[in-house]
């Protein structure tokens, strides 16, 4: 864009090393859900992946990375800080499945 | 000075107020609206891990990745034709540009072709938004609800590529609007790297 121009023309080259990585990181997620492991293991290692795929679209792709970093910040730190909020049911997931020890 | 800079009255010329974090309006703004749709799609995925987990016996209906390697290929894909189009915006081509435009908009339109062929084989298996045959109905619910939301955008991502595409054609958009739609369309990219492992690998059923 004009006055916030951040993005280095660094050629297709690394529009297509990006991609290709991504393209890794999500075949190597159908290959974890092949993998005989526990639902919780690899509801972990999925989302490791995903986040490291999501990490580097919104770097790369969404150019993110080229930004200021005062933006940068505001983003990772208001997106990070909500996603954490919402991680407060587990404990009530656990209660409902088990009962045990919230439910007494 | 950028078009989104605004020029405060009653103040010596020079002082002007930018725009936050120093990034044009309308890409702010998009990125505004990002940021707030994260939310709604994270909202969404919590509750369903939340239902998920707590529910005992949850289905594993899907027993083929090809369906869903094949829309994940596409999306990743058109993700990459966009940026193609905006490196043609930006270098002036406009012809190049609106091609690539097309190009992606028909990647989504694929996709979401695909989407609904595996909705309605999942139809016809008798699942729905309150049962299917394998159990409990939240999983009807969660996931028609989750993709039926990423299908939403997908379709909206289709119709703004192909009115933007036409009009920055026309001379009526830039290169800038290309880029704030780039961002949508990455974005819809991006929640699909969520969708595919939490609501199709981690229901998998093997043999």
């Amino acid at each position: 864009m004009t006055a916030a121009d951040p993005h280095k023309e660094a050629g297709v080259g690394k529009d297509l090393v990006i991609y290709f990585c991504l393209l890794v990181l999500a075949g190597l997620q159908f290959v974890i859900a092949y993998q005989n492991i526990d639902a919780s293991q690899m509801l972990v290692r999925m989302l490791v992946v995903a986040c490291v795929e999501a990490g580097m679209a919104a770097l790369f792709f969404m150019h993110l990375g080229a930004e200021r970093r005062g933006f940068l910040l505001f983003v990772a730190v208001f997106t990070i800080s909500v996603l954490l909020g919402l991680q407060f049911g587990w404990t009530d997931s656990h209660r409902m499945l088990v009962g045990a020890p919230f439910s007494k | 000075m950028s078009h989104g800079d605004v020029m405060m009255e009653g103040h010596a010329p020079g002082f002007t107020l930018g725009p936050a974090f120093a990034i044009p309006t309308k890409k702010l703004a998009m990125w505004l609206f990002i940021i707030a749709d994260t939310m709604t799609f994270a909202g969404c995925l919590v509750a369903y891990g939340f239902l998920r987990h707590g529910t005992a016996n949850w289905p594993r209906p899907f027993h083929s990745i090809t369906n869903v390697a094949l829309m994940t290929f596409i999306l990743l894909t058109s993700s990459l034709t966009m940026l193609f189009a905006l490196r043609a915006a930006k270098a002036g081509d406009k012809a190049a540009a609106f091609r690539w435009i097309l190009i992606t908009a028909a990647a989504g339109i694929l996709f979401g072709l695909l989407h609904v062929r595996e909705w309605l084989q999942l139809i016809g298996e008798g699942m729905t938004m309150f049962k299917n045959p394998w159990g409990t109905p939240l999983f009807g619910a969660s996931f028609f609800s989750i993709t039926g939301l990423h299908l939403t955008h997908v379709t909206a991502g289709v119709t703004a590529l192909l009115v933007v595409g036409v009009r920055y054609k026309g001379g009526r958009y830039k290169a800038d609007d290309i880029e704030v739609l780039g961002l949508y369309w990455h974005f819809v990219d991006l929640v699909w790297m969520f969708v595919v492992p939490l609501i199709y690998l981690m229901n998998l059923g093997k043999a």
